[in-house]
């Protein structure tokens, strides 16, 4: 059981969770749309004052606020109690060859040293990707109305037109960055 | 009290995102460049799973837990905006290997260089705020 736990878990099981967390939020009232969370942090932080879009009763996305709680906290017993101590990510050879050619060294952890690591955030370069990328996810998600959870999920489980060009657009801007920016940045 | 049953469906989303690597910039990368299966898998499986459950509670007609009908509404109707918001997403979502979901897992699982990530996406999205009426809906 323990053996079972610690090994990566598969694509099917985690699909069948994430649609299941899905049905459950339905269940109690809700929908699953992580972004959300956002814009009720701007609203908390006083942003209705200035700005009407966040003049809303964020009070009612509390349960939401709660969720993100829970994911961080799943998180940290997924590294904690969950992973085995020296553990990579076993990426496709290709994706490694590809990186190896920007200059990542192939993974020793779950994620690259070479952009999350604390000396990495705190130079100019470093600081710069997370931010930026931060704020391109945070600005077009609440352009398009919604993030991976609201859209690729929950909009496309509905069949929803609206959802499946979003998914077209997280593919389109997703595919310039890997192609045509990403190999600028550390070509 | 109330809240308790949030917390833990969002346990179990940052057990399994984690579990399941989709939190790994690795694994987001992998995906753009269509090397292997494994980010399709875990997406499309809950796609699939997700259009047969919705087919089943509209035909069924569903309540929750509160006894009140289970109702999905239909997005505004657009193309820019799902297209350009969409696209700057993906932008996003290539360069810091993470939606907003797995940002705040990657925060638990100690990468705590995320919460830099997290503090831009909720910059994003007051300037997405500020400005939306100058933009194409």
């Amino acid at each position: 059981m323990i053996e079972f736990l610690i090994q990566p878990w598969s694509w099917w099981f985690s699909g069948l969770v994430i649609s299941s967390i899905m049905f459950l939020l339905l269940f109690f009232g809700k929908s699953f749309g992580f972004s959300a969370n956002l814009r009720t942090m701007c609203s908390i932080a006083g942003a209705g004052k200035k700005v009407k879009f966040f003049d809303f009763d964020w009070k009612k996305q509390t349960w939401n606020l709660v969720f993100l709680v829970g994911a961080i906290i799943g998180g940290f017993i997924a590294n904690q109690f969950l992973s085995p101590d020296d553990y990579a990510v076993a990426i496709s050879e290709n994706t490694i060859s590809d990186l190896s050619k920007l200059g990542f060294e192939a993974p020793t952890s779950i994620q690259p040293s070479e952009l999350f690591s604390n000396e990495n955030a705190f130079s100019l370069k470093g600081f710069l990707i997370l931010s930026i990328g931060g704020l391109l996810v945070g600005f077009g998600a609440r352009y398009a109305g919604g993030c991976t959870s609201g859209h690729a999920i929950s909009g496309i489980s509905d069949l929803q037109i609206p959802s499946m060009i979003a998914v077209v657009g997280f593919f389109l801007g997703g595919l310039i960055m890997t192609f045509g920016i990403i190999p600028l940045i550390f070509g | 009290m109330k809240f308790i049953k949030y917390l833990l469906v969002g346990i179990v989303f940052g057990i399994v995102m984690a579990k399941s690597e989709a939190i790994s910039w690795y694994r987001i990368q992998e995906m753009f460049r269509f090397q292997a299966f494994h980010m399709y898998g875990i997406i499309g499986t809950a796609v699939v799973l997700g259009v047969i459950g919705v087919a089943l509670i509209k035909k069924f007609k569903l309540r929750d837990i509160s006894g009140n009908p289970i109702v999905f509404y239909p997005k505004n109707k657009s193309i820019a905006r799902y297209l350009i918001g969409g696209s700057i997403f993906g932008l996003g979502w290539a360069l810091s290997g993470a939606c907003p979901g797995p940002m705040v897992v990657n925060i638990g699982y100690g990468f705590l260089t995320f919460a830099i990530v997290l503090v831009f996406a909720t910059v994003g999205t007051y300037l997405y705020g500020a400005i939306k009426d100058k933009l194409p809906h």
